[in-house]
């Protein structure tokens, strides 16, 4: 399984050493592909740090301050997640052709993808402390100053972690970007790929968005570093006195409403135009059922696959540590890294190269939903197998049990809510999976993704609406099992 | 019931010998106490016994069966019918009282009274059956552990050192109800612990262990009195440990003249324990007599039955005493000190 997670990652080096350093350069150093870098470059560079300045200070204003309607804000902040970014996209540029290039994507992915920050940072804030805050405090440091220097550095990995995500996610973002008009390394490759076929070309700019990706990852890794943020002690940590705002709360709320507004308002409003606009022309039902049917079973083949193969690289992780099994765990996350259209670009060069009978097939696109999402279930999974400790097994080997019927009495009941979270994950995250269902889907298979992109980019926004809000709808449920999973002590 | 017997059992983990040879007979009924810093190979040697090791040498049998030997197929944890009670109690957490507590059993066993039978013997009430075990304290979680190693019925039961997350009040009556479990059903139990009062109050048998090896094992009257050796006697309670040169039935040492349990010549080194030293303040001391050494009281800690007193004497050696609660010195006092009683004598080899 790991080895199939390594494919596209294999094939981006093959293709690369075989075009040889001459035409790749030739292919590389052209006006176009300096653009392609810059804008990608920019884009991810302000996304990511425009993310972090508004998921922390957001978290910050929610976890440690008296606002007013506080838990109904960070239910309001964390809405955006149900909203696939290409949605989100589409709800924007079809109500003001005006947000478009640059500043429409920069805008619509920060309001689309601040969460992934936001989240992560919340949820530190809660466990975090607070005798550590007030340690600080009574030796003499002023709350301000405390926060910089006691806080922030426990903030530290989850600001990384989500600045990853968002720069990952920016790296891979077909739809949004190619609806907003803003040319990244991802939707070149994607008009090279459907207009000319252009192998080598395509293959070019894929190796360069993949040493993009691999490059952000040991970024991350170098700037995590070995520092250790552990909690010290046990026992329940007390809940945090939030400060005391004064007058100045209602300025905050305006600005926090603000952006709710913008983040949550308008595509809410856009959506529900368009479905009334829509409602009265187009609703075709029979369309939309095959399409949801669809989705749902090549989600449910996907969801089964991904969590059953994650289950035997978890054991390996967990319970024999040593390093081939932290290599198989980590070349699952590298995959990770790899954008929905390098996966799909490299399964349909290897199959029409080696099986040319599985290309387009439906197999082949539940495979690549397995390398996509394999380790959100390994994440989760793992989880729930760390919450099974071994001395769990002992104590049933020793009340008689053989190893098979304490896999059955014990592991498996431990670790079946973990499973099923993280079949959940991946069943929802296919079912707004855009770029590889593009390229993968067999012929006359249409889900909601590609329906929706359909009717989008050819400008039929009524037409687009309802598939727009199944996308919603289907999402709606993993942003809260998403939520849930923050919640987990760590 | 059966009994336990170790013979030479060794374990390696790489360079270390994690267990060295160590020979230990546990019979039958009896409570047997492992006790020894950590590091000191205690939780090997039971997970050996438990059969989730193997020993790379040496036999370990359950009165006439050998579970693990030369010449034997090591037998599985899972026929080797050993209770099993780890640190914190490891309850299934999916699993409700009742459901830990049946575990072992069969079908037919979880449907009749023996988890009752089991609830009342370690002092829970019936009405426990239902909660989860996150609805349980600590001392509870330990019970209804012992309780699931027990309902099956088992040979021997491994209790690895059980009550060293509870808190100090839960941990003597949590300790004194497994004792009495114990002691109900006659079961061989084998209690690994690095606190020796622990030990002492509860084993029948204390083996006292020290970087893998076995170093003595006694009754705990008989490890505190006759210690093996001076390390011994430190670690199992107090002691001062003072350089003195023997003559026979008398040694003479910083606190003067004190007489040995048993003749000795040359340097030896003595083991005195606190409660042995009697300290009386300067003035109530009757002008020379053998009112005994003089020192300087440097720290005192007050337990309200009693206090220890830690003495620098005129030479600079530093002892402890302990003197009854009721009368005791304060730092800066000039004090007398006197052993009384007989005193332990090791010999000490001779090194420049």
């Amino acid at each position: 399984m790991a080895i199939l997670a390594l494919v596209p990652l294999l094939y981006v080096a093959f293709s690369t050493l075989l075009l040889g350093p001459a035409d790749l350069w030739h292919l590389l150093a052209r006006p176009r592909i300096t653009e392609l870098l810059r804008n990608t470059v920019t884009l991810v560079l302000a996304c990511m740090g425009a993310t972090v300045v508004l998921g922390v200070a957001l978290a910050a204003a929610v976890e440690n301050t008296d606002l007013p309607v506080r838990r109904l804000l960070h239910g309001l902040l964390v809405a955006p997640l149900a909203v696939p970014a290409f949605v989100n996209g589409y709800a924007w540029i079809s109500l003001d052709s005006r947000v478009q290039g640059f500043f429409g994507s920069f805008l619509v992915t920060t309001l689309s993808y601040y969460p992934l920050v936001y989240l992560p940072v919340v949820a530190v804030l809660r466990r975090l402390d607070p005798a550590l805050e007030e340690s600080a405090w009574s030796l003499g440091h002023s709350r301000a100053r405390s926060f910089r220097t006691v806080v922030l550095p426990q903030l530290r990995p989850a600001i990384l972690g989500g600045a990853l995500l968002v720069g990952l996610h920016l790296l891979a973002e077909f739809g949004a970007l190619s609806l907003l008009r803003f040319s990244t390394f991802t939707t070149a490759i994607y008009d090279q790929y459907g207009s000319t076929f252009n192998g080598s070309a395509a293959t070019a700019m894929a190796s360069v968005l993949v040493f993009l990706c691999l490059f952000l990852l040991l970024a991350d890794l170098r700037l995590r570093g070995n520092r250790r943020y552990a909690r010290l002690g046990r026992g329940a940590a007390r809940g945090r006195t939030p400060i005391a705002l004064g007058p100045a709360r209602w300025p905050l709320l305006v600005g926090v409403a603000m952006l709710v507004t913008l983040a949550v308002g308008v595509p809410a409003f856009s959506l529900v135009r368009w479905l009334l606009v829509g409602a009265s022309t187009e609703f075709p039902l029979a369309d939309l059922g095959a399409a949801l049917a669809a989705t749902v079973s090549l989600a449910l083949a996907g969801a089964l696959l991904t969590t059953t193969a994650a289950v035997p690289v978890v054991w390996l992780a967990v319970r024999h540590r040593g390093w081939a099994s932290t290599l198989i765990e980590r070349s699952t996350y590298i995959a990770n890294a790899l954008p929905g259209i390098v996966v799909g670009l490299a399964l349909v060069v290897a199959s029409l190269r080696l099986v040319p009978a599985i290309y387009q097939s439906a197999g082949l696109l539940v495979a690549a939903y397995t390398i996509l999402f394999l380790p959100r279930a390994v994440v989760t999974v793992r989880a729930g197998l760390e919450q099974a400790p071994v001395v769990l097994d002992e104590v049933s080997l020793s009340l008689g049990l053989g190893p098979l019927q304490t896999a059955r009495r014990v592991t498996l009941p431990l670790i079946a809510p973990s499973l099923g979270a993280g079949a959940a994950l991946v069943f929802l995250a296919i079912s707004t999976e855009l770029t590889a269902t593009l390229m993968l889907s067999p012929i006359g298979t249409r889900t909601l993704a590609t329906e929706f992109w359909a009717a989008s980019s050819e400008l039929r926004y009524g037409a687009a609406a309802p598939y727009a809000l199944l996308l919603v709808l289907v999402s709606i449920p993993a942003t809260v099992l998403l939520m849930r999973h923050e919640k987990v002590p760590a | 019931m059966s009994s336990l017997d170790i013979v030479g059992v060794t374990r390696t983990f790489g360079p270390t010998r994690a267990v060295d040879a160590v020979t230990l007979h546990v019979p039958p009924g009896s409570f047997t106490a492992v006790l020894g810093p950590s590091g000191c190979g205690k939780t090997t040697l039971l997970r050996l016994i438990a059969g989730f090791l193997v020993p790379d040498s040496g036999t370990i049998s359950f009165g006439d069966t050998v579970v693990a030997g030369p010449g034997v197929r090591p037998v599985p944890p899972q026929t080797r019918r050993v209770g099993y009670v780890p640190q914190e109690g490891a309850l299934f957490p999916h699993l409700d009282v009742a459901g830990n507590i049946g575990f072992g059993l069969t079908r037919d066993e979880r449907g009749g009274d023996r988890i009752d039978e089991m609830l009342d013997l370690v002092e829970l009430p019936t009405a426990f059956r239902a909660r989860r075990p996150d609805e349980l304290s600590g001392g509870q979680q330990q019970r209804i552990a012992l309780a699931r190693s027990l309902a099956p019925r088992p040979a021997v039961v491994l209790l690895d050192e059980p009550f060293s997350s509870l808190d100090a009040g839960l941990r003597g009556s949590t300790a004194r109800a497994v004792r009495r479990a114990l002691a109900a059903t006659a079961t061989t139990a084998l209690l690994v612990t690095h606190d020796q009062n622990e030990a002492l109050s509860l084993a029948d048998q204390v083996a006292v262990m020290r970087a893998g090896r076995l170093v003595q094992s006694a009754s705990p009257s008989g490890v505190y009195l006759t210690p093996s050796d001076p390390e011994v006697a430190t670690f199992v309670g107090q002691a001062v440990v003072l350089a003195a040169d023997a003559d026979g039935e008398r040694a003479s040492c910083a606190l003067g003249e004190v007489s040995l349990l048993a003749p000795a010549h040359g340097p030896v080194s003595l083991v005195i324990r606190p409660e042995q030293i009697t300290v009386r303040s300067e003035v109530e001391h009757d002008v020379g007599g053998t009112a005994g050494v003089r020192g300087v009281v440097d720290e005192l800690s007050y337990y309200g039955h009693d206090s220890a007193v830690r003495v620098t004497l005129d030479d600079a050696t530093s002892v402890l005493a302990r003197v009854p609660g009721t009368a005791h010195p304060v730092p800066g006092d000039i004090v007398r000190l006197r052993v009384t009683g007989q005193v332990r004598a090791f010999a000490r080899p001779v090194n420049g």
